[in-house]
């Protein structure tokens, strides 16, 4: 069985349609953030979390009713919600403020929610789980969350000039930043709050977007030893051509096990499995589309300075193709 | 059949049912109540917290308190040595936890001043000498560092002292973050989250001190025959609280403690005179000696018995005291339950401030394990109706492959120990739809080389030696990515990552090495050359 039958799509082609279509998403989706800011996880924002369940059916109105009237300052920035099956009745309340942080106090504002709920007249309240971050925990892990993508960005960009050459890591590398970018302005566009497992989910996406890169790359440089050297967009084309109905497969199965997490992985790895998703659909997309573009785009510019230093037009990706012929390629 | 390949089915045999046997039998046995023997359901995978339930804390060591009492001792030893060799200076203040500052040094006394102090504090300080005789000193940049280090390091081991005091099994204590000051407790099956707190964060620090006035309602009238000032080598200390039955008192005491909690051997509950709760104490050899000179000095003075800068009770010495003693004043029972705990563990050589506090109740966690099975078995059951339909027959060795994949992921974690957390089972289940893309890639090679005219067995070996590179540099760039979110992550993404990474490591080995033979095998069962390929 075959997805596609000598596939011989011209995506090169396609090139700046691509390039223009990305940004459009990642500009709507950075004003987005500029205009709305992405929401925050509690691990981000600091603030309290309490879990509650109730013997009955509890509506998330009758919840708020109870904070409005017993918690000190209101449940006005409190945010209410069902939490997991509905039929075990439990509810999500999230206020943005801790106690003190000093000695044990941190623990002040979730005790006055509960106190609130005990207070008012609802069907035997049952705390389940709690979740109290103080504000000094967010900045450190957001420090530490763009550290660890940098570096992983850096250590593939290595990785890849070192086993093809500089312009296949700069398609790699800028394909899967365009992937992170992409994904942030879907989670922003569909609020998904921004949490430790969605930030894990992006550094795998981080990681996992550059494979259908690698085959693609990988197949160039294969065909490059056999073709004319001088058409890198033909050697490029029918190489993402070859690969094709791998690349998408691959991401077909990948989709597959990222569906079944966002389906029935339950609500705390719901951010999780979304932005899985999201890398996973965007990751195929800019290996065929985006990295490839780059390539063409570096070496054509490649081109053009060799050629004006009077060099024969022919023999620059002759070159650039004979520097590293390190093993056989798939 | 040869007798490689026999050694390679053999070897694939081996290493499903050994890894089955330590990672996937004793979760099935556990569940359906099968025998097991111990050595095997030992090495069980352990589940994090999140699956578990339990408590999380974070905490922070006020490391600037063990800053602040290494100055103040050194200041007062100054004073000491100072008054010892008849110098005198008008004042000695801490003015930070790293700095205290002396003042009015006689000019011709300067000489002598700076031997005293160069003896006593240049292991530690630097001095800068000021205007009008007047000296900074200066903690060394190492030292502090050192004092900063060694107070994480002695509160984690009174934490753990504790905590296993306090029961709990398999706590998890360890540094936290990368400012150095962290420290995360985890506390599997622990609800009871105030208590855990309140014993682990309790300061505990006992001191006994001899009580020069007091006790007075108020601070002037404590002060009157000291014309009002607190004598440079006195402290005022607050004694019980206002309440109805017992007024706020004050008390004049000495600066230096004759004996501190570090000078005890035991502590436990017991009752005081009035069979009210007290907590009575034995000291090392070294404190009882000590012990025993501070009472037999002050027979008839008062000794204060300071908790944490509140005088519990100030009783007359009435003789020489040894190796024992009492501390009591208004406790209830539960209070000297844990007292006596804080006691025996030792006092935190600082103050600690929660920053992060989860409680995962049982049937959280218990929901979170349903919703990992079933996301688990949809994805699986998803992949293997894929790979059968796209791939027919070839098909199943992908799903064998994926399989023992899963197998040996399981059987790994188990035997090294590792956690399974929430986003650890995401990352099973992206295992699945993740590692057996590398048998699609092994697979679309051979179709191409069979489309190409080259025969079954050319195609199979073409397939595999040439995607075998491709794999190589997928997998190193997934681990790359890996290996940070390892850096970054805590706990749960630790768990993540940890999957992740042994996942790719051990999908190598099966898209490569466990498909192959069974190509291999597939391939001796009939005639080669005739052999058409279902893929």
């Amino acid at each position: 069985m075959q997805i596609f039958h000598n596939p011989n799509y011209n995506f090169v082609k396609w090139r700046w349609h691509a390039i223009a279509l990305s940004w459009i998403i990642v500009i709507a989706g950075l004003l987005m953030i500029w205009q709305k800011g992405l929401p925050l996880g509690i691990e981000f924002s600091g603030g309290t979390i309490v879990i509650v369940k109730f013997d009955a059916r509890t509506d998330v109105q009758q919840v708020r009713h109870a904070l409005d009237q017993s918690l000190p300052g209101g449940g006005e920035n409190a945010v209410v919600q069902g939490y997991g099956d509905p039929g075990q009745n439990q509810v999500m309340i999230r206020v943005p403020h801790v106690g003190a942080e000093t000695g044990t106090s941190l623990s002040e504002t979730a005790d006055a929610v509960t106190a609130a709920l005990k207070k008012g007249n609802l069907s035997n309240p049952q705390v389940v789980g709690t979740e109290i971050v103080g504000p000094s925990v967010g900045q450190q892990l957001t420090r530490q969350g763009i550290l660890a993508t940098v570096l992983a960005l850096g250590g593939i960009l290595v990785y890849i000039a070192m086993r093809f050459q500089f312009s296949f890591a700069l398609g790699a590398v800028v394909a899967t930043i365009h992937d992170l970018l992409v994904t942030l302005a879907f989670l922003a566009f569909f609020r998904y709050d921004l949490s430790l497992n969605v930030i894990a989910a992006i550094l795998t996406i981080t990681g996992y977007s550059t494979n259908d890169t690698i085959v693609i790359f990988d197949r160039v440089r294969e065909n490059m030893r056999s073709s004319r050297r001088d058409d890198i967009e033909g050697t490029i084309n029918t190489a993402v051509n070859q690969t094709l109905s791998r690349t998408v497969i691959t991401a077909g199965t990948a989709l597959l096990s990222a569906l079944a997490l966002f389906f029935f992985g339950g609500e705390v790895l719901h951010g999780f499995a979304f932005t899985m998703v999201v890398g996973i659909i965007t990751g195929t997309y800019s290996s065929v589309f985006i990295a490839a573009a780059i390539v063409i785009i570096w070496q054509g510019r490649r081109r053009r300075t060799a050629a004006g230093k009077t060099q024969p037009v022919s023999a620059a990706p002759a070159a650039t193709a004979a520097r590293k012929p390190k093993r056989r390629a798939s | 059949m040869n007798s490689t390949l026999r050694w390679k089915l053999l070897t694939v045999f081996a290493v499903f049912v050994i890894f089955f046997a330590v990672g996937v039998y004793p979760i099935l046995a556990a569940r359906y109540r099968l025998p097991a023997p111990g050595w095997l359901t030992e090495r069980q995978l352990k589940l994090g917290l999140d699956l578990k339930g339990g408590v999380h804390l974070v905490l922070r060591v006020q490391t600037d308190d063990a800053l602040k009492i290494m100055t103040t001792t050194t200041s007062e030893q100054l004073r000491e040595s100072l008054r010892t060799a008849n110098v005198p200076v008008s004042a000695i203040t801490v003015t930070s936890p790293t700095t205290f500052r002396v003042e009015g040094i006689a000019g011709d006394r300067d000489a002598e001043f700076r031997k005293i102090a160069g003896d006593l504090t240049s292991a530690n300080y630097d001095n800068v000498a000021g205007a009008g005789g007047a000296y900074d000193f200066k903690m060394k940049p190492n030292i502090e560092r050192d004092t900063r280090e060694q107070a994480v390091v002695q509160a984690m081991q009174t934490i753990d002292r504790r905590v296993n005091e306090l029961g709990v099994a398999e706590p998890n204590i360890s540094r936290y973050g990368v400012a150095g000051d962290q420290i995360l407790v985890q506390l599997p099956g622990e609800s009871d989250v105030a208590r855990a707190k309140s014993i682990i964060s309790n300061t505990a620090l006992l001191e006994l001190k001899i009580v020069e006035a007091g006790p007075a309602p108020t601070k002037e009238a404590l002060l009157q025959s000291f014309n009002g000032q607190v004598p440079p080598d006195m402290d005022v200390v607050t004694g019980a609280t206002g309440s109805a039955d017992a007024p706020t008192s004050f008390y004049l005491v000495h600066k230096v403690a004759g004996i501190t909690g570090r000078d005890l051997r035991n502590a436990k509950p017991s009752l005081d005179e009035n069979n009210r709760p007290a907590v009575s104490f034995s000291l090392t050899p070294a404190g009882s000696r000590k012990f025993g000179k501070l009472t037999g000095e002050n027979i008839g003075r008062q000794l204060a018995i300071i908790l944490d800068n509140r005088v519990k009770s100030a009783p007359r010495i009435d003789g020489r005291i040894t190796d024992e003693g009492k501390i009591y004043g208004s406790f209830t029972n539960e209070e000297v339950d844990t007292l006596s705990l804080v006691l025996r563990s030792g006092a935190l050589p600082a103050s600690l401030t929660y920053l992060e506090e989860r409680v995962i109740g049982p049937s959280l966690g218990a929901d979170s394990i349903r919703a990992g099975v079933l996301s688990s078995l949809v994805g699986l059951s998803l992949i293997v109706a894929f790979m059968l339909f796209y791939y027919k027959v070839s098909g199943i060795n992908a799903i064998v492959a994926l399989i023992m994949n899963l197998v040996i992921l399981l059987g790994l974690m188990a035997y090294i120990g590792a956690t399974m957390t929430l986003p650890g089972i995401a990352g099973f289940v992206l295992t699945m739809g993740i590692g057996v893309d590398s048998n699609v890639l092994i697979f679309e090679r051979i179709k191409e080389e069979l489309a190409a005219g080259k025969g079954v067995r050319a195609s199979i070996n073409a397939g595999f030696g040439r995607v075998f590179w491709t794999l190589l540099d997928t997998h190193v760039a997934s681990l790359i990515s890996a290996m940070f979110l390892f850096m970054f992550g805590t706990g749960p993404i630790r768990g993540f990552a940890m999957t992740l990474t042994i996942g790719l490591l051990t999908n190598l080995f099966t898209s490569i090495f466990v498909s192959k033979t069974l190509f291999e095998f597939e391939l001796t069962q009939r005639h080669a050359a005739t052999a058409t390929l279902s893929i």
